[in-house]
């Protein structure tokens, strides 16, 4: 009797781990259908975009409006860094891929031949210091200087007697890999305090005597001081006209061509609609507004 | 058919399939972090010895310059230091709080000053780290020197909050103690002192071992409130004033923005490993400990 009981008892256990598997099983099957039923065109069905926090927000806001506008469509816009955001489209498991870098900085060569670019935006940065700073413009130069250490005083550069404190991104931020690029020439930075969040190292530059660090042009507020490189400030004009050198393309990556709900999101994020409104209201810089563009190795040229 | 008896067993089902289910995910996220970081060493080629005892991090040097350099070292010990000074404040004061509430007033003791530490364990750790970084960075940068984020804001922070751990683990092993303990101590002419230091703490001994060690593991697991004052310099830190990384902190500010499979992402998974060992470790520790020093 008891045997019987425990062979009932296990029996059941089994049956209900079972049935636990085959719903895991079974949504991830239901997931397959919902991507061939976009497949058939039409803005209905349910697809992810995933990656780069920086071009989070904007995503958001463009979905919220495009499924205000269709609503049989459902994006699911998620954060989680660029490198997420590149695995997970290269491996098909979303449909969209937000990356700050090209996609060949991040992947090996076959996985980014099979993924197809589409630039959305435009973020300029810039090299942001404490407002007890006097100092308003360091040339290249300086800057390199500053970021690997050989300058480690603002008196060098005819500011008050404080010492040098660096704020970086962590190495992996698409943010330090363009600033590193284009403002420091590649330059290997000095070892200096690291945080992962854009509104962190705002706070921290405002606080601390001496720092220095960089932020998107989009978290540039009144509690900083942007500094001008070469004389150039850091604006929307003069990144479109080539003539300040900091920036970066935010890229939407699809696995090969992209069709249905996904083409037609794509299609409204490069819109005027979009590029002219809600690109420019988040502090990012439209895509259509270049005048200079710039290929996966940095090579710039007029358009 | 019987009703009684089928209900029986199928909450006997019920229970099984709850604690299979709990074992399958022990076990799975053991064998998931376990594949991902032995990869390291077995796909990727980076020595262990380089790993752990390396302060080199060079996740992006080019295949000319020799491949990337995956040392850890520097926030093993990071790790580390802020674990142990955390719990050097935490241990004695916690102790003696314990002492405090069961002992020396009990009723006060309990309907005040407990409550108030378990409000204490609740507090998210995201607050703390906010007002480490508002209160306590600024603090140490104008009294103390350096740039305020620093070793010293770390293990302040987790001092704080492992305190909470500390103080219930003790103030149950104290109380679980056998009044005739403190009853014959009193009677051979003992002051409360003499009780509470000779009698008392060494019969609860392994207990209070096992609640400094549960801190410690605490301490060593904690990522955002840490990541938040420490400064995330990745150097081994020279005092208690210069910035510094842990290894928890290491992979929350990578782990995102590095690709699945690579080599550097699978680093980050080692470190994973590593603190996963370190908590299986203190669980050990905690075993023996008890096993060893039950009161008979």
């Amino acid at each position: 009797m008891i045997k019987k009981a425990k062979l009932i008892s296990v029996l059941c256990g089994l049956a209900l781990l079972a049935a636990v598997v085959a719903g895991c099983g079974g949504q991830a099957g239901q997931q397959g259908e919902q991507g061939q039923e976009e497949e058939q065109g039409g803005a209905k069905g349910s697809i992810t975009a995933v990656g780069s926090s920086a071009l989070q927000p904007l995503v958001e806001e463009a979905a919220a409006q495009f499924m205000a506008g269709n609503t049989e469509a459902q994006i699911v816009v998620q954060g989680g860094g660029s490198g997420t955001g590149l695995s997970q489209v290269a491996s098909g498991a979303a449909n969209i891929g937000n990356s700050d870098v090209f996609a060949e900085e991040k992947l090996t060569a076959e996985e980014a031949a099979q993924l197809v670019d589409h630039k959305v935006c435009v973020v300029g940065m810039a090299a942001v210091v404490n407002p007890d700073i006097t100092v308003e413009d360091v040339t290249q130069q300086q800057l390199i200087d500053i970021f690997t250490g050989k300058i480690t005083n603002w008196k060098e550069l005819g500011g008050p007697d404080v010492k040098v404190q660096l704020v970086n991104r962590p190495s992996s931020s698409g943010t330090r890999a363009t600033f590193k690029a284009f403002a420091l020439k590649g330059a290997e930075e000095a070892k200096g305090i690291e945080q992962d969040s854009s509104g962190t190292v705002r706070q921290i530059i405002n606080e601390t005597p001496g720092a220095i660090g960089y932020l998107a042009l989009s978290y540039l507020d009144d509690s900083v001081k942007t500094l001008k490189l070469d004389g150039v400030e850091a604006n929307q004009e003069n990144i479109c006209t080539g003539k300040y050198p900091v920036w970066a393309y935010e890229h939407m990556y699809t696995k090969g061509e992209p069709t249905g709900l996904a083409k037609d999101f794509l299609d409204q994020m490069l819109s005027d609609e979009v590029q002219n409104n809600l690109v420019v209201e988040l502090g990012y810089i439209p895509a259509t507004e270049m005048k200079v563009e710039r290929d996966a190795q940095g090579n710039v040229s007029n358009i | 058919m019987n009703w009684k008896l089928f209900f029986d067993r199928a909450g006997r089902g019920l229970t099984l399939l709850c604690a299979a289910l709990v074992i399958l995910l022990t076990i799975s996220i053991i064998y998931f972090i376990s594949s991902k970081g032995l990869a390291t060493f077995f796909v990727n080629g980076i020595s262990p010895g380089e790993f752990l005892f390396s302060d080199q991090w060079l996740p992006e040097r080019s295949l000319s310059e020799g491949g990337p350099q995956m040392g850890a070292a520097a926030f093993i010990i990071g790790s580390l230091l802020v674990s142990l000074l955390a719990v050097g404040i935490s241990a004695p004061l916690g102790i003696i709080v314990a002492v405090f509430i069961v002992e020396i007033a009990p009723g006060w003791g309990q309907r005040v000053l407990q409550p108030a530490v378990e409000l204490l364990a609740g507090i998210p750790s995201v607050v703390y780290g906010y007002i480490g970084l508002s209160l306590l960075v600024p603090f140490i940068r104008v009294y103390f020197g350096g740039g305020g984020f620093s070793l010293l804001a770390g293990f302040l922070v987790l001092s704080v909050m492992i305190l909470p751990t500390i103080i219930s683990v003790s103030t149950d092993s104290l109380r679980a103690l056998p009044l005739e303990y403190k009853h014959a101590s009193y009677a051979l002419g003992s002051t409360r002192w003499q009780t509470i230091r000779m009698v008392l703490i060494p019969a609860a001994r392994s207990s209070l071992i096992t609640a400094v060690v549960l801190g410690m593991a605490r301490a060593f697991g904690e990522a955002l409130a840490v990541q938040m004052v420490i400064g995330n310099t990745r150097e081994i830190p020279t005092s208690i004033l210069s910035p510094m990384m842990t290894m928890t902190s290491a992979i929350t500010m990578d782990m995102g923005a590095t690709v699945m499979g690579t080599t550097w992402n699978n680093a980050l998974w080692s470190m994973g490993l590593l603190l996963l060992l370190m908590s299986l470790f203190f669980i050990l520790i905690i075993r023996l400990v008890v096993r060893k020093g039950a009161v008979q």
